[in-house]
């Protein structure tokens, strides 16, 4: 098994002039949570779309795994959007079922297990649920299967401080040591504890990466603080 | 257990920390099993990686020593547990003796302070 599970060499990626990303040189090692974080257009969702295959790059090259992102690498990378992008008119257990028939690494209990345990039914079509379970369900699908690479756009966003701590708390428990969990946030206050990592993005380029403990022990101040002072505006 | 982190050192460091207060103040038991690195870490809301790492530190210092069957457990040598306590207690006097001394008084006046104190009950 490779140690190192996403890797950019050179990564660029142009909309019409505009460089979303500028020669990003990154690579992503098993076994960690890392937080991907950046001010709003520092290029998060772009490097995430193209690590899973929605948008090709414009130079440069991005590995999972040794290969391309493509249909091989879909299987081992597990993406939460930064939207609702799910058939909103389905019922929570048909897209159980949905996502159950699309992924052969997804594990149909511990769906069921996770969203019996937040008592939302799953007779219920998605579009009648709260912002927050809508993000939940989303949440618990992505994390119910077994992958090597879990993305995860904005994974709290709008939502209220429980639900934030229940995310926080899927994430902790479905992580598993081989695999690695990316989490693109602005909450950081929120998520540094659980990371051991994090990037730094800006206007397209890595700013820093670090771990977390390395961080607080050098500078004396937590990531929240450093990234403040960083992206001051 | 209630956990609490502040922001600007470690969080290893600070977990390492907060155990030890749990062992001292006996809200964890000599001999007791202390829960999976899963658990502890949902529960602290920390990453496992730095749980594991604080618990390593913890083994190693040897406050908490592993069976390889039936998980980790609380140190039953009790010299040990008070020794900690005294090393604790000793920082927390060094830092109130420094405040003490930022606002005026020596450590004499502090300790007469302290002893007049403890008479008005």
């Amino acid at each position: 098994m490779n140690e190192i599970i996403m890797q950019c060499n050179a990564l660029c990626k142009n909309y019409s002039g505009k460089q979303a990303l500028k020669n990003l040189n990154l690579s992503i090692k098993r076994g960690r949570i890392i937080g991907l974080l950046g001010p709003n257009g520092s290029g998060k969702t772009t490097l995430i779309k193209i690590a899973n295959a929605l948008l090709t790059p414009s130079s440069g090259q991005i590995l999972i795994n040794d290969k391309n992102p493509g249909i091989e690498s879909k299987r081992n990378v597990a993406y939460l959007s930064d939207c609702v992008c799910l058939p909103d008119w389905m019922k929570v257990g048909e897209l159980v079922e949905f996502f159950a028939s699309y992924y052969d690494n997804f594990v149909t209990q511990k769906a069921y297990e996770m969203i019996n345990n937040l008592n939302i039914d799953t007779n219920v079509r998605l579009k009648t649920l709260s912002k927050g379970n809508k993000e939940k369900v989303q949440l618990i699908l992505v994390m119910s299967r077994d992958a090597d690479l879990y993305l995860l756009d904005e994974p709290m966003g709008g939502v209220d401080p429980a639900t934030r701590d229940y995310i926080l708390n899927t994430i902790i428990s479905n992580y598993r040591e081989n695999s690695s969990v990316v989490i693109s946030t602005h909450l950081i206050a929120d998520v540094e504890n659980i990371l051991d990592e994090v990037i730094f993005i800006n206007n397209g380029e890595i700013v820093l990466q670090d771990m977390v403990d390395n961080i607080r022990e050098k500078q004396g101040k937590s990531v929240d603080m450093l990234f403040r002072e960083v992206f001051r505006c | 257990m209630q956990w609490e982190f502040n922001s600007d050192r470690a969080i290893y460091a600070q977990i390492i920390e907060q155990m030890k207060l749990f062992i001292v103040s006996g809200t964890l038991k000599p001999g007791d099993k202390v829960a999976s690195v899963r658990e502890l870490a949902s529960e602290a809301g920390v990453n496992p990686n730095t749980m594991q790492k604080a618990l390593s530190e913890l083994e190693r210092s040897g406050l908490l020593f592993s069976n390889r069957t039936s998980g980790r457990f609380i140190t039953e040598d009790e010299s040990m547990i008070q020794n900690i306590k005294n090393e604790l207690a000793k920082e927390n006097i060094e830092n109130f003796l420094k405040n003490m001394e930022k606002i005026g008084f020596d450590k004499k006046q502090t300790a007469e302070l302290i002893l007049n104190f403890e008479k008005r009950g």
